[in-house]
C-alpha cells in the first residue's frame, strides 16, 4: 500500500493530544448539580447506569447496571438523569481552559478533546511537559481532573488519553495493538471479528488491508486503518482533472451504427486507460455525438459500479444505436457523426466501489443490467424505473420512481408511523394522473363534503372520466387528510372514499377542492 | 399399445408438457392457488402466457399474482407499458423491488424494448398497446423460447401457450359509509393450446384470507378456512378428454 509506506516515513501522520476527563457525565452533573465532591454518584440513562463515580464504583456500581440494583448495591447513591445537553454545557469552561495554552480545540464529544500537539511541545519543550502544564491549568481554572495522551491520530490519542500515556511517535500501532476490537466502535464488525476469533485490535490490524476492504467493505477498510494506527482518510468524489475527456473525430463521418460503434471501443479503451492512470474509476458517463450538420447529442449514463472498459464501450454503443437507428424518433440526426466526445464523471478511486459479496448481486444480476441498461439506451435513462417504498399517506406519496441503476433512497422515511395512511391491500393501479370523476347522491345532484368532513348525500353513482354514470355498491369513507398545511407549496387537503361499483371495479376515489378524482383503482 | 396407452403410463410424454415434470429449473414457481390454472406446475421458462385485460377487473392484480412467487425466488422482473403499476401491492405480494423494473412508457418502440427485456430478465410482462399482427406476436414468443425467458402479455396475445382471464371479482369488507377494502374474491379462467386445451377454472382470495382473517370485522364473517385454499374446477366446456390425460380410467376407454 502507497499510503502504509509514506506513514511509516513520517509525512503524513499528526501529533494529536487528547484531553480525556474519566466519567465525564458524572463530572457534569456533580458541576452542575453542586453535589458533594466524595459522594457517590449514579447518572442514569433510560433505567440504565450510564455512568458513575469512582466511590460509586467501589460499592460496586457498574456501568449497564439496572437503576434499582445499583441502589440495593449501594442505598447512598445519588442518582441523577443523564443530559447530553448538560454535559456539553459543562465541558465548555474545560474547553476554554484547554484553549488558553493551545490552539483551537477540537471537541470530539463531551469529555474528550483533541488539539493538535506539535505547538504546544515546541512551545513548552515537550511532549510531556505540555500535557503536565495543561493538567494543571485545566485543574486550576476549571476544576476538573482530566487525563491526557499523546499520539499519532485521534484515534490511538484518545486511548492514549484513556491510559494516561505518551505514545512515541510511529509507534501508535504497537500501543493499539493489545487494545480490545471493541476500542472500533463497530459493534457489527466487532461482533463478526469476534467470532472469527480476533479480539485484540492488533489481530486486526494484522490482517492485510486488502482482503480487509475485499471482505468487509470500505467502513471496515476505515477501521482497519484506524486499527494500523493511521488516520481515517474517507474516499471522496473528486473534481474531474480537465484532460480526461476522450475526443475522436471520424472521418468520414458514421452513418452507421457498426462504423461508430468501431471507433467507439477504441475511445472506450483509451478513456479507460487514462482514468486507470490517474487512479479513478467513473460512475457516470456523458456521450456526446456532433454530426456533420452541427446537430449536438448528449445523453448521460449512469452505473452503481464503476464502468470498465467494456462497460464503456457497451454504453457508447447502444447510445449510438439509439440515436442512428431508431427509425420513428422525431430527434433523429439528419447527418453522420462526425465527432464522439466521452466525459467521466462522479469519479472514485479505482477500487473504493465494492460491490456485495453475494446479497443483491444475485443470480442473473448481470444479464438483467445489460438489457435494462440497454432499453435505457433506446429510451433514455428516466424510461427504466423501479419502486422505492417510500413514506406517506397517499398511493402515490407510498413510492419514489428511481432510474436504474440509481441509488435507492426512498423520499421519506417509510419506516415511521404515517397515521391516516390508506390500509392496505394497496391499490393494483395508481393512476399517474389521476382520472376527473363525477358523483351523484340519491336525488342526481353531484356530492361534496362539508368543512366539518360531513357528506351531504351518501354516494350512488360514479362517472369516471366521462363514461356513463355506474351505480355503487358499497362505499366507505371519507378518510380526511390534511397535509404539510405549513409549506403552502406541499399542502394538500382532501377526503379520499373507498368505492365499490356495480361492474365489479373498485376505485380509491378524492375529493380535492370540490373536485372528485379517482386517484387508484384496486385492480 | 398405443401411443395414448404409453403416455397413461408415464412412458413417454407430449412435447408441449415436456418440461412440465422433469427439470424444475425450467419451471420458474407460482403461487399455490394459480397452479391448476398453468399445465407446467408453474412458469415454464420460454412459454408466453397472456392475462386478458380489457373488462376484467382484477387482472392487474392476478399479473402481479403471477409473478410474485417467481420474483420473491429471486427472479428478476420487467413490466413494460402498464404506466401506474402499483408497486405497493407489488411489495404487498412479496416481490422484491429492486428486481422489479418498469418501462412505464415504452412508446413505439415497445417491440425492440421488449425483445431487449427478453435477452436479459426472467420474467417480461408487456401491455400491447393495440391489436399485433401474429408474424410479430410470433417473433417475440420465439425470443421468449430461445432465451428462457417467460412472457406475459398484459392483453390479449395470438398464439399465447396459456391465457388467463378473471371473470369475477367480488370485494369483501366495505359497507355503505364504514368498513374497507379488505379482500377480494377472483375467478380466473384459464385456456390455451397443446396440454392446457381444456377450460379451468380456480377461485382464489386476494390478499390471502388468514392474513385479513385476524383483523377481520363482524359481518365480515362468512369466509370459512375452507375457502382459503384453491378450488380447481373443470367447467363444462372439457371437449377434448381424449387428448388430456387426467386419470387412468379415461385412458382405458380411449385405447
Amino acid at each position: 500500500m502507497s499510503d502504509g509506506a509514506s506513514v511509516v516515513k513520517g509525512v503524513d501522520t499528526t501529533r494529536v493530544l487528547a484531553v480525556w476527563c474519566p466519567d465525564w457525565p458524572v463530572l457534569a452533573a456533580v458541576i452542575d448539580e453542586g453535589c458533594p465532591p466524595q459522594s457517590p454518584v449514579a447518572v442514569v440513562a433510560a433505567g440504565k447506569v450510564a455512568a458513575c463515580s469512582a466511590q460509586a464504583r467501589v460499592e460496586g456500581v457498574r456501568r449497564g447496571l439496572r437503576q434499582r440494583e445499583a441502589q440495593a448495591r449501594c442505598p447512598e447513591l445519588i442518582v441523577l438523569h443523564h443530559d447530553p445537553d448538560r454535559d456539553a454545557r459543562a465541558f465548555e469552561p474545560v474547553l476554554a481552559a484547554v484553549e488558553q495554552l493551545a490552539p483551537p480545540a477540537a471537541a470530539l464529544r463531551p469529555g474528550l478533546c483533541a488539539i493538535a500537539a506539535r505547538g504546544p511541545a515546541r512551545y513548552f519543550g515537550g511532549e510531556r511537559q505540555a500535557a503536565e502544564l495543561l493538567v494543571d491549568h485545566v485543574a486550576d481554572s476549571s476544576g476538573v481532573e482530566c487525563q491526557i495522551g499523546v499520539a499519532d491520530g485521534i484515534f490511538a490519542a484518545s486511548h492514549a488519553a484513556r491510559a494516561g500515556v505518551i505514545v512515541p511517535a510511529g509507534r501508535s500501532a504497537e500501543f493499539l495493538a493489545p487494545l480490545d476490537v471493541a476500542a472500533l466502535d463497530r459493534p457489527e464488525l466487532v461482533d463478526v471479528l469476534r467470532r472469527l476469533g480476533i479480539r485484540a485490535l492488533g489481530a486486526f490490524a494484522a490482517l492485510p488491508h486488502v482482503d480487509v476492504f475485499a471482505r468487509f467493505g470500505a467502513d471496515a477498510a476505515l477501521a482497519h486503518r484506524l486499527a494500523r494506527g493511521l488516520d481515517p482518510r474517507p474516499l471522496a468524489a473528486r473534481a474531474v482533472p480537465p484532460d480526461l475527456t476522450v475526443v475522436t473525430d471520424l472521418e468520414p463521418p458514421a452513418e452507421r451504427v457498426d462504423t461508430a460503434a468501431f471507433a467507439a471501443r477504441a475511445q472506450a479503451e483509451e478513456l479507460h486507460r487514462k482514468l486507470a492512470r490517474h487512479g479513478l474509476a467513473c460512475t457516470r458517463l456523458v456521450i456526446e455525438a456532433h454530426t456533420e450538420n452541427g446537430e449536438e447529442l448528449t445523453r448521460e449514463w449512469r452505473h452503481d459500479g464503476a464502468l470498465s472498459a467494456a462497460d464503456i464501450a457497451d454504453r457508447v454503443r447502444w447510445q449510438l444505436d439509439g440515436w442512428l437507428s431508431g427509425s420513428t424518433r422525431a430527434d433523429r440526426p439528419t447527418a453522420g457523426v462526425a465527432r464522439l466526445r466521452l466525459t467521466p464523471e462522479g469519479l472514485v478511486a479505482q477500487g473504493g466501489l465494492q460491490l456485495g459479496l453475494w446479497g443483491d448481486a444475485g443470480r442473473g444480476a448481470d444479464r438483467a443490467h445489460r438489457a435494462l441498461s440497454r432499453v435505457q439506451g433506446l429510451l433514455g435513462p428516466d424510461a427504466v424505473v423501479t419502486g422505492v417504498a417510500s413514506g406517506g399517506r397517499g398511493p402515490a406519496e407510498q413510492v419514489r420512481w428511481v432510474p436504474w441503476g440509481d441509488e435507492r433512497r426512498p423520499r421519506r422515511p417509510p419506516e415511521q408511523p404515517w397515521p391516516g395512511k390508506l390500509p392496505a391491500p394497496a391499490p393494483a393501479l395508481v393512476c399517474p394522473e389521476p382520472l376527473p370523476a363525477m358523483v351523484y347522491g340519491p336525488d342526481a345532484r353531484s356530492v361534496g363534503v362539508n368543512g366539518r368532513h360531513l357528506l351531504t348525500a351518501p354516494l350512488c353513482r360514479v362517472a369516471i372520466d366521462g363514461e356513463p354514470a355506474v351505480e355503487v355498491t358499497s362505499w366507505a369513507g371519507p378518510w380526511p387528510v390534511d397535509e404539510r398545511w405549513w409549506a403552502p407549496a406541499e399542502a394538500q387537503r382532501r377526503a379520499r372514499f373507498q368505492v365499490c361499483l356495480a361492474d365489479g371495479r373498485a376505485l380509491l376515489l378524492a375529493l380535492v377542492s370540490g373536485r372528485w378524482q379517482v386517484e387508484a383503482v384496486y385492480d | 399399445m398405443s401411443v395414448t396407452a404409453l403416455v397413461g403410463r408415464g412412458l413417454v410424454s407430449r412435447a408441449s408438457e415436456r418440461d412440465g415434470r422433469g427439470g424444475a429449473d425450467r419451471v420458474l414457481p407460482v403461487r399455490e392457488e394459480l397452479l391448476p390454472l398453468l399445465p407446467w406446475q408453474g412458469l415454464r421458462r420460454g412459454a408466453t402466457v397472456a392475462v386478458a385485460a380489457e373488462g376484467a377487473p382484477g387482472s392487474s392484480s392476478l399479473l402481479l399474482a403471477l409473478i410474485a412467487e417467481a420474483a420473491r425466488d429471486g427472479s428478476w422482473c420487467a413490466v413494460a407499458g402498464v404506466a401506474g403499476l402499483g408497486v405497493s401491492a407489488a411489495a404487498e405480494l412479496g416481490i422484491d423491488l429492486g428486481r422489479l423494473a418498469l418501462v412505464p412508457r415504452p412508446g413505439a418502440e415497445w417491440m425492440t424494448v421488449t425483445a431487449a427485456l427478453l435477452d436479459g430478465l426472467e420474467i417480461v410482462a408487456v401491455r400491447p398497446p393495440g391489436p399485433i399482427p401474429p408474424k410479430l406476436a410470433q417473433r417475440l414468443a420465439a425470443r421468449a423460447k430461445q432465451r428462457g425467458s417467460v412472457l406475459i402479455s398484459y392483453g390479449s396475445w395470438a398464439g399465447a401457450d396459456v391465457t388467463l382471464r378473471v371473470t369475477d371479482q367480488t370485494w369483501h369488507g366495505l359497507g355503505s359509509g364504514r368498513g374497507r377494502l379488505r379482500s377480494r374474491e377472483l375467478a380466473v379462467t384459464s385456456h390455451g393450446r397443446g396440454s392446457a386445451t381444456r377450460h379451468r377454472g380456480v377461485q382464489m382470495w386476494l390478499p390471502a384470507r388468514e392474513a385479513v382473517a385476524a383483523e377481520r370485522l363482524p359481518h365480515d364473517a362468512a369466509g370459512s378456512p375452507a375457502s382459503i385454499t384453491a378450488r380447481a374446477v373443470t367447467t363444462a366446456r372439457a371437449v377434448t378428454t381424449a387428448r388430456v390425460v387426467m386419470a387412468p380410467e379415461t385412458v382405458e376407454r380411449a385405447s
